[in-house]
């Protein structure tokens, strides 16, 4: 078991810790050391949404003594049904005050740096430096690769966990001991090709077993007791309630953890794969192939022949719908193409734009020219022109 | 017979199952064949050039495969385990987006 960087000489637990902690005291595994490891450790977790939620609560009630929080989002009501360090009483703050209200609330012994900013390659040195380990509870792949190069770069174990709607990976990358994330994966895949979650959703207790999974990996690092996930992956499908691990081997010609790395500082990681971390608005079409929602309805409302076309799947339709729309899912666009009347205008909407801008590429690079994407999808619409539908 | 896990987000391309039974005498076989049985997989697995992707990491009774060892040789009840790049988390925008 490599040991991590944690110096509990001179930490002493009070009577009311002692008492707090009584059910890792009686483990031999854990004990008064054990204890006053973890009340020395420090540890930062990137993102505080359905990963960092458990991680960040586990890592308070544990006791771990120093926990560092990084988001820069807002909660959202849809947060709600998976991020659950978050509550309806802190809708609209900043998260990482949401989190840390909680955690101090779980456990006031601890100590709770916040951090209410973007993870880029310009802060992150600053960010990591007085932790030991960090958490990755990121959701794109931009900070993934950054979470892993700072680590590298730092010598730092990262305890990464991710989630694709009823599956989860979990490993410990340290490249002084095993290999990093970049080791498995060298390269993201392009913008489109291979499915993240956005749109897909995601199953909201998933995030949970994943997010405690790494919570256990990092107090097992933190106390150095267990066997840690070091050059395991584990791959966990909560529909068939099962586990398979992988066995993962070294990268000899890695790009930043081999003998003769290519990088040996930070990168601009939104480059590096093609899509932005942090820009909401990025992704968008070009404002010539997109239609406002009102735009839309007052069109219509003239009587235009616009053909709408529905590209989410059909149980969304369940949710809500736009009267006169045809449904055709994204993923069977491409078979129904001839469906489609290239001389007719034609308006492409799902749920809040994404996958309809993908159709459009599609349609677009087909030779279609009279297209418009609805801006927002139909919860903008919901939104902005017909407050009777819901909004998902 | 092979059999093949499909990992959740390449399953829209394989009528939504998680395990594929499949045939081949080495892993580029198997992958052709099941790239034969659900075309749909095929532009997901390997590029115009026909060689594979370099992010679709395949693991062969739970130890990794190198990107150029297609021609490892199969065995009856072997496990080929398809692992794929996930960005995980609540979804961003901008980011990669899921199939449907």
């Amino acid at each position: 078991m490599p040991d991590l960087d944690v110096y509990p000489n001179g930490s002493q637990l009070s009577h009311e810790e002692i008492r707090r902690y009584s059910r890792h005291l009686l483990m031999p595994e854990v004990g008064l050391d054990g204890q006053k490891r973890l009340k020395a450790a420090s540890v930062l977790v990137i993102g505080t949404g359905g990963l960092g939620s458990p991680v960040a609560l586990y890592l308070a009630a544990a006791g771990v003594g120093r926990i560092g929080l990084v988001d820069y989002d807002v909660v959202e009501f849809t947060n709600l049904q998976r991020q659950v360090i978050h509550g309806t009483s802190t809708l609209g703050v900043e998260k990482v005050i949401s989190a840390r209200q909680r955690l101090l609330d779980l456990n006031p012994d601890i100590r709770v740096d916040v951090y209410n900013e973007p993870f880029t390659s310009e802060n992150a040195a600053r960010i990591a430096e007085p932790y030991a380990l960090i958490v990755d509870g990121t959701d794109n792949f931009p900070t993934r690769y950054l979470v892993n190069d700072i680590c590298v770069l730092t010598g730092k174990p990262n305890v990464y966990g991710s989630i694709f709607r009823f599956e989860g990976q979990v490993s410990v990358f340290w490249a002084k001991h095993g290999p990093c994330y970049r080791c498995l994966f060298p390269e993201p895949p392009p913008p489109g090709l291979v499915p993240s979650c956005a749109e897909g959703g995601v199953f909201g207790v998933l995030p949970g077993t994943i997010g405690t999974l790494q919570a256990a990996e990092t107090l097992k690092l933190i106390l150095g007791i267990g066997e840690p996930l070091l050059g395991r992956l584990l791959l966990y499908d909560a529909l068939s309630q099962s586990f398979d691990e992988v066995r993962l081997k070294k990268n000899p010609h890695c790009r930043i953890c081999s003998d003769k790395p290519e990088i040996r500082e930070l990168i601009d990681y939104e480059a590096f794969c093609g899509v932005p971390g942090h820009d909401r608005e990025a992704g968008r079409l070009s404002q010539e192939w997109e239609i406002e929602p009102r735009d839309l309805a007052a069109r219509l409302a003239r009587g235009e022949k616009l053909r709408l076309i529905d590209v989410r799947e059909p149980h969304e339709l369940q949710i809500s719908q736009l009267a006169g729309a045809e449904l055709i899912p994204l993923g069977s666009l491409a078979a129904r193409m001839h469906e489609l009347d290239s001389a007719q205008e034609t308006v492409l909407f799902c749920k809040s734009g994404s996958r309809s801008a993908r159709a459009l590429e599609l349609l677009a690079g087909a030779g279609f020219r009279k297209l418009k994407n609805l801006h927002g999808g139909i919860n903008a619409w919901a939104e902005q022109v017909d407050p009777s539908l819901a909004i998902y | 017979m092979i059999d093949i896990r499909i990992p959740a987000p390449l399953r829209p391309y394989a009528d939504g199952q998680k395990e594929i039974g499949v045939s081949g005498e080495t892993i580029a076989e198997a992958l052709e064949d099941l790239a034969r049985r659900y075309p749909a997989m095929q532009p997901h697995l390997f590029d115009e050039g026909g060689a594979l992707r370099p992010y679709v990491n395949l693991f062969l009774n739970g130890q990794e495969v190198g990107p150029f060892n297609g021609g490892t040789r199969l065995h009856s009840g072997d496990r080929l385990v398809i692992v794929p790049s996930i960005a995980g988390g609540a979804p961003a925008a901008g980011a990669p987006l899921a199939p449907g």
